[in-house]
């Protein structure tokens, strides 16, 4: 593929999404390029994010819920034994980092941990695999120019999954914290802290900060770590038209690269967890 | 990258992935893991009471043994007292027996003594008489001398 365009196509072509959104000249269709996307702005849905975040968001309720329904008291076996692990896990985390009682907090690390680990997941497999083979498909079955096929595979590396995530996190934050504390107990919080109330515009300012600081950096940290993460990929990934020798160097790199990040997936996929369980204690405490 | 319309769509996942997860997937399995929680720790229990009871059973054969063998001790050593006794008891019948048996051969030796001497002083006496009757030759009232030749009898 590198061999018919330049590098930062490439490069282009792997970090552009496979989009449908409004043009700007007013009808809705799908993005043939870079550009085109970047035209469209906020009118615009990355197919290929949420196609992969929901699939793998529904992978995960399969399995867990198939899991959930056999589930015996007797001697776990296989799958159960696995979901109980995780559940434990998740478990254990929640019991330790959360100190009042909410039904909810559970279930949602549980869906952000291995929702998160399994996007994360998808940073793994090769980078141009499946790209390929979308570009093959719609090159043979639709007759499109295979460079103006996009498909990115790990729904992590797009901002407005991770986002998206973090958002309902703020929501819930800000919903707990109003009906725990009241909304006046909430505003109190943000405009009576640090500083007392002859301090309350800088109270607020710091406050506010600190409020909207924690679900932009949830949403950035995820972001950040496999966005940069998938560039390595794809930077390694073009050494393999460098020929035999840069190939095969690439092909270590690759691999060892590929062991590294399996720590930097996992640990994301554990670090927002625990971020929304701390930030939804938070939310929960009185100050 | 553009944030769009792509965040909502994930956030409206997320909600309803949560929400089924909340209400199908995670209580199931927290019920299965408390039940199986409970029953192990019934379980221990169960053994943990199993082997206090097999500690008291243990300490109440060791306290029946003990008594058993007082019990043994005791009864051999009534057997050995009994049998003492026995021994004593056949010893002093014997010494008895052996005393009255002798006592009796005494007395039969006595009465034969005595027999033997009663006939030989009425022999004597005839012989007595017989050599009076030479010596005197001449009758000799047995009837008129009889009290004589007795005490004569007698002397001998």
């Amino acid at each position: 593929m590198a061999s018919t365009i330049t590098s930062s196509q490439y490069i282009q072509h792997h970090l552009t999404n496979w989009t449908y959104g409004r043009h700007p000249d007013g009808h809705w269709g799908f993005a043939h390029s870079a550009e085109e996307v970047a035209e469209m702005g906020f009118w615009s849905i990355h197919v290929d994010s949420l196609l992969w975040s929901f699939s793998l968001g529904a992978l995960f309720l399969f399995v867990f819920h198939r899991a959930a329904r056999s589930m015996t008291a007797e001697t776990p076996g296989g799958m159960q034994n696995f979901v109980e692990w995780v559940v434990d896990f998740i478990n254990d985390n929640v019991r330790g980092s959360f100190s009042a009682k909410n039904d909810l907090i559970a279930p949602l690390a549980l869906t952000v941990f291995v929702w998160v680990l399994l996007m994360n997941l998808m940073d793994l497999v090769p980078v141009d695999w499946i790209p390929w083979l979308a570009g093959q498909f719609g090159h043979f079955a639709l007759g499109m120019d295979p460079h103006h096929v996009y498909f990115k595979i790990v729904p992590t590396t797009d901002l407005n999954i991770t986002a998206g995530l973090a958002v309902a996190v703020f929501v819930l934050m800000i919903y707990y914290s109003v009906k725990i504390k009241g909304l006046g107990g909430f505003l109190g919080e943000l405009s009576f802290q640090p500083f007392g109330k002859w301090g309350l515009p800088a109270n607020l300012l710091l406050e506010g900060i600190s409020l909207i600081s924690k679900p932009v950096s949830l949403a950035l940290r995820l972001f950040g770590n496999l966005y940069a993460g998938e560039m390595i990929f794809i930077l390694i990934a073009l050494l393999y038209s460098g020929g035999i020798l840069w190939g095969t160097l690439g092909g270590f790199l690759q691999l060892g690269w590929a062991i590294f990040h399996i720590l930097i997936i996992l640990l994301q996929a554990f670090i927002f967890m625990v971020l929304t369980i701390v930030y939804l204690d938070m939310a929960h405490q009185h100050h | 990258m553009n944030i769009g319309l792509t965040l909502f769509g994930q956030t409206i996942a997320f909600i309803i992935f949560v929400a089924f997860c909340m209400k199908y997937v995670w209580p199931p399995i927290m019920t299965a893991l408390d039940e199986r929680k409970k029953k192990i720790a019934d379980g221990l229990a169960e053994a943990e009471r199993g082997f206090k009871q097999q500690e008291l059973a243990e300490r109440d054969a060791e306290h029946k043994i003990s008594e058993a063998k007082q019990q043994a001790a005791d009864i051999l050593n009534q057997a050995q007292k009994r049998a003492n006794e026995i021994v004593e008891n056949a010893k002093s019948d014997a010494t008895e027996e052996g005393n009255r048996i002798k006592e009796a051969a005494h007395a039969e030796v006595e009465k034969e003594v005595h027999r033997a001497t009663e006939e030989l002083r009425t022999r004597v006496s005839v012989i007595a008489v017989a050599g009076a009757e030479r010596i005197l030759k001449k009758e000799i009232d047995a009837g008129a001398h009889r009290d004589m030749l007795e005490e004569l009898a007698t002397q001998i």
